[in-house]
């Protein structure tokens, strides 16, 4: 399959040369799909049948660098590589750009498209469209990209390459024969699909001869090399050891390095018009070089820059506190090296009576705070509890001012006028006859339905918008369990709504444990708060008191349990003269005391924290 | 903290094995030995101790030579302890079954006690026994030789709970053997109990209570039933086949335990042992609780001196080897520092019926000794005499209370 292996722009023609190649010759596409339909691994077919790179150094996903993503089997990170084609006796440049799936870095996929003319929008054809197919193809779509549609995976028995290559015409409106077949597994299709991509996808325009453009699409700290910033060159040619200058920010830097990923970074000597690439300036922190902004040079500068890229916002809030409290510092430390490198994280400190010192941390999902949650464990060897995740409410009071809650314990007192939650427009995709049961759900959700389209006989696309709060706890597995796995969900922001919406606050004694506290929809406080005090009877221990638990909304009890006295404290046995033994007991349990967070005189373990919160965690990984 | 220094296995019985100042308060300490025996006829599924059923442990370690090897240690600590040897105010033959072996075999080991000891003439010398592997006549042998005292594992006087526990004896034997013993002229009589054995009921609780009453018994030990790890019990719990003992039901257990028994003339001086007056408590018990000093012979036995604990090898074959060449059979030692010791007072001492000083806590531990008063921990009375003693509730408590008490 390998065409002319080790045949690059390294060594010899001189069309495709970084910095000197005709824009005609250039194609900048990415991939998108939904989750898991095999994006990363038709790159990997990509790199080998280009020939950039060799088969004894391939391994299955190259392009997921990380360790996290090579554990979890997705991809978090955008990824792009330069690749050369030949078509005929013509050679091309491809830029390729592999996206993640899942709906937490959607906006990884939103910053690549800016950076391309074409997608190659990929469906598994065992699965059929999905939501997130649809959510990336309608993303494709405003940015104008020339669409190619792709069925993955055709070597699977269960493929179905027919009915799913009819449902994808009925989508964006094309013939079913213009949809091309290849499996990432045996490579099957993908010249073809190279090809195709040659002939389909426009070449980018831009103008040689102005005042350089080139657009920030990602940005990513590496602890060697400083700040890593990808850019695709819009007009002119930016070359090495020039100064460059961001234009939202007017700073200039010294241009160290200036390369192209193919599929490891590789020094050249500069880029010109459509062409992908990055650059090193040696400014630590990815915030100096932001993703959207528009680089041009100090000494012959743009007078406009490209056209904005918004950060990301977090939708999802959770506080994060070290299990063990001195290791408070070593959690600052760690969420600042984070932060270099994802612009999408936000945190504040904040303290707990219950939990100590920790962070308020912003997310753009579940799955953004799982991962962030296990890189912060892992980097840093710390403990973490998290607290439920909770989305941020705008409560406007009787007297006219407004608060913006992150955090269930600044719910205000006082007399509220409203309160606003985010909202989401979802799209759910299953086999029709779980229509009934997805309807169930969302209204439970309180869920609106904004319509529903029959992909095919058989599949249904449903749309609702609802509340966020509602579907960051366990939506997805309850959307999955009820669907027996076969239904796909994707959201997006969808402003605020009006609701009524109260803080139920958790009381250990009479005093309320602010890690515990929620704000839910009135007609669920009575739930949460049963289900929580329930919970909490079973984890916290028994004292030499008695500890009564309840749920409240203001003063209002709404839930009460109970923890009994203990009445027996005591080993009694014969031990012999091991008194050793004896004391290690004692000392243990001392221990065991120490990590005890008071609540008033409740003695309340750390376990019971974590796993008070963990259980009402949602699993996000929708693998 | 405490330093750990292992000792050179190969090292011989020097008077340097112990350090000086662990011996300053030798002559004036009250000084026991414990003789461990790691024999069971089977085990039974509660017990974790150092004991073997097989009689294939190799040599020296067997049943037959076992005597032998524990009179060998006993000589190492005659010379370790030399020239200027403690009297011996208590031996306690415990186990394991040491009624295993021939009563003629503890005997012996009795007699190379007065042999290599000076010995107290008001000595206390008792033995563990399963009251299945006892007769009148070796109980006779052993009161001739020289033991005063006896400690039978009751446990239960309900079948089904012996059966839960896995005893050999019928219900009515062990009352039988403390009669027997007392026929064969034992002063003192123990029976020890487990409460809260899986299925057993306040009935049968009250019913092996009133069986110790109607034995002729001056001393019972009651001990709620412990679940340790690895145990066949253990496993029982974890496989839902019984279930796990609830606290609540071991506290009314111990309440009615202490009701029955008070009432019956058996005071509590230590939190699961009764007496039938002072003399009857066990010395050799107190010895321990009041941090004193004894020497431990047998595999897996445990030793203090003078702040240095160490405990032997845990298994015959290797206690055995260690002493046929010489060597000593210790696995390792501590010594303790001021806080260990510290702590240990107040573990140790608050467990007793007398308490302790209040002068033995720390300035924090007084403060929460007057809180401990105030929720009904400690008792009032005591607390203004200048003691630490824990009240019927707070006997329930102890862990709790020596938790909050130590620093
Ligand atoms: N049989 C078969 N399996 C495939 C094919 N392509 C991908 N897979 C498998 O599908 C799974 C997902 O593949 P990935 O390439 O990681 O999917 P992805 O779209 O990159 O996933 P995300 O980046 O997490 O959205 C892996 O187990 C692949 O081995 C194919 O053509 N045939
Ligand atoms: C050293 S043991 C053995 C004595 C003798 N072998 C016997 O079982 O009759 C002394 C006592 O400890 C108690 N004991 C042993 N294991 C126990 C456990 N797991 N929980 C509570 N008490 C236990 C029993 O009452 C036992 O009689
Ligand atoms: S007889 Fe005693 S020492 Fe032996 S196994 Fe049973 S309880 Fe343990
Ligand atoms: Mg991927």
């Amino acid at each position: 399959m390998l065409r002319d292996p080790g045949r690059s722009w390294d060594h010899g023609s001189t069309v495709t040369t970084p910095a000197a190649t005709d824009p005609a010759r250039i194609r900048n596409f990415c991939i998108i799909a939904h989750i898991d339909h095999g994006k990363s691994t038709l790159a990997d077919r990509m790199l080998e049948v280009t020939g950039i790179i060799e088969a004894r150094q391939m391994r299955a996903q190259y392009l997921d660098r990380m360790d996290i993503e090579r554990e979890r089997g997705i991809t978090i990170k955008a990824q792009n590589v330069r690749l050369p084609w030949r078509v005929g006796d013509s050679e091309y440049v491809l830029d390729m750009i592999d996206t993640p799936g899942h709906v937490d870095f959607t906006y990884e996929v939103s910053r690549s498209l800016a950076a391309c003319e074409g997608a190659v929008l990929l469906v598994d054809a065992a699965q059929g469209i999905e939501a997130q197919t649809l959510a990336n193809l309608y993303l494709a779509l405003e940015n104008d990209l020339t669409i190619i549609p792709v069925l993955n995976k055709i070597d699977l028995p269960a493929a179905q390459p027919e009915r799913y290559a009819a449902e994808i015409a009925h989508i964006i409106g094309c013939d079913p024969e213009d949809v091309l077949r290849v499996s990432g597994k045996t490579g099957e299709g993908v010249p073809e699909l190279l090809d195709a991509i040659v002939a389909q996808i426009p070449a980018p325009e831009g103008d040689a001869d102005a005042p350089a453009r080139a657009m920030i699409f990602d940005s990513v700290y590496d602890i060697y090399r400083g700040v890593i910033t990808y850019v695709r060159v819009v007009d002119g040619r930016i070359a090495s050891r020039e100064r460059i200058k961001m234009m939202s920010t007017g700073a200039t830097h010294e241009l160290l390095e200036i390369g192209v990923i193919s599929p490891e970074p590789k020094p050249v000597d500069g880029l010109g018009v459509g062409e992908v690439g990055y650059f090193i300036t040696g400014v630590k922190d990815v915030r100096q070089s932001r993703v959207g902004d528009t680089v041009t040079l100090q000494h012959r500068p743009a007078a406009e820059p490209i056209g904005g890229y918004s950060d990301p916002k977090p939708m999802v809030y959770s506080g994060l506190y070290p299990i063990d409290g001195s290791e408070y510092p070593l959690l600052r430390e760690a969420l600042d090296k984070l932060l270099l490198n994802d612009a999408a994280l936000t945190y504040e400190p904040e303290t707990s009576a219950a939990l100590g010192f920790g962070f308020r941390v912003g997310f753009l999902g579940l799955l953004h705070l799982e991962i962030v949650r296990e890189r912060l464990e892992r980097e840093a060897g710390i403990s973490l509890i998290s607290t439920a995740p909770n989305v941020v409410y705008r409560v406007v009071m009787e007297d006219g001012t407004e608060h913006t809650v992150t955090n269930p314990s600044d719910w205000p007192e006082g007399k509220i006028d409203r309160v606003y939650e985010p909202i989401v427009n979802a799209t759910i995709i299953a086999p029709s006859e779980y229509t009934g049961a997805i309807m169930e759900l969302c209204q439970s959700r309180r869920g609106q339905l904004g319509g529903m389209d029959y992909l095919s006989e058989s599949r249904v696309e449903l749309r609702y918008t609802l509340p966020l709060g509602e579907i960051i706890f366990d939506f997805f597995d309850a959307l999955k369990s009820r669907t027996r796995g076969y239904a796909s969900l994707d959201y997006a922001e969808a402003g605020e709504q009006e609701s009524s919406l109260v803080k139920v606050d958790i009381l250990l004694q009479g005093e309320p444990v602010d890690a515990f506290s929620a704000i839910v929809h009135k007609d669920k406080a009575y739930s949460y708060g049963v289900m929580m005090a329930g919970k909490l009877r079973e984890l916290i221990p028994r004292q030499q008191f008695e500890v009564p638990i309840q749920a409240a909304v203001g003063s209002r009890v709404i839930a009460r349990e109970t923890v009994r006295a203990i009445r027996k404290d005591v080993l009694a046995k014969c031990y012999g003269g091991d008194i050793t033994r004896k004391r290690k007991l004692l000392e243990k349990q001392k221990e065991g005391k120490k990590r005890m967070k008071m609540v008033g005189r409740v003695e309340v373990p750390q376990e019971a924290f974590v796993a008070a919160l963990s259980t009402s965690e949602p699993s996000a990984a929708k693998k | 903290m405490n330093t750990v220094l292992p000792l050179l296995p190969g090292s011989p019985a020097s008077p340097s094995d112990l350090p000086d100042a662990a011996r300053e308060h030798l002559p004036t300490t009250p000084f026991g030995l414990y003789v461990h025996v790691p024999f069971c006829a089977t085990r039974c599924g509660y017990c974790d101790f150092n004991t073997y059923t097989s009689d294939e442990l190799g040599p020296g370690a067997n049943r037959a030579e076992y005597a032998g090897t524990a009179i060998a240690e006993l000589r190492r600590a005659a010379e370790v302890l030399g020239p200027d040897l403690p009297t011996v105010s208590t031996v306690f033959v415990g186990g394991g079954t040491p009624t295993l072996l021939p009563a003629e075999d503890l005997a012996a080991v009795l007699a190379a006690v007065r042999e290599l000891f000076p010995v107290d003439p008001a000595v206390e010398v008792t033995t563990e026994a399963n009251p299945e592997s006892v007769t009148p006549a070796s109980l006779a042998t052993l009161r001739a030789a020289g033991f005063t005292r006896l400690s039978l594992g009751m446990q239960s006087a309900a079948e089904h709970v012996l059966a839960v526990l896995d005893r050999r004896h019928t219900p009515g034997r062990a009352a039988q053997a403390a009669r027997e013993a007392v026929e064969a002229g034992f002063g003192h009589v123990n029976l020890d109990l487990i409460y809260g054995t899986p299925g057993e009921t306040d009935a049968d609780w009250a019913a092996s209570l009133d069986a110790v009453l109607a034995a002729p018994v001056d001393h019972v030990s009651a001990y709620a039933l412990i679940v340790e790890e690895g145990t066949r019990l253990a496993r029982r719990i974890a496989r839902g086949e019984l279930p796990l003992p609830d606290d609540d039901v071991l506290a009314d257990r111990y309440v009615q335990a202490d009701t029955v028994l008070r009432g019956a003339g058996f005071d509590w001086y230590e939190v699961s042992n009764w007496s039938r007056g002072e003399a009857a408590r066990c010395r050799h018990n107190e010895l321990y609780w009041a941090n004193a000093n004894w020497w431990g012979i047998g595999p897996g036995a445990h030793s203090h001196v003078g702040g240095v604990r160490w405990w032997n090898v845990k298994h015959p074959a290797a206690y055995a080897q260690r002493l046929a060449a010489g060597e000593s059979p210790v696995a390792d030692r501590e010594v303790l520092g001021d806080a260990d010791r510290a702590l240990e007072t107040v573990m140790l001492g608050l467990r007793l019926r007398d308490g302790l000083p209040l002068t033995a806590l720390s300035d924090a531990g007084r403060l929460r000794a007057a809180d401990a008063v105030a929720r009904g921990l400690l008792d009032p009375g005591a607390h203004a005499a200048g003691r630490a003693v824990l009240t019927d509730r707070g006997r329930l408590l102890a862990d709790a209370v020596v938790r909050d008490l130590t620093d």
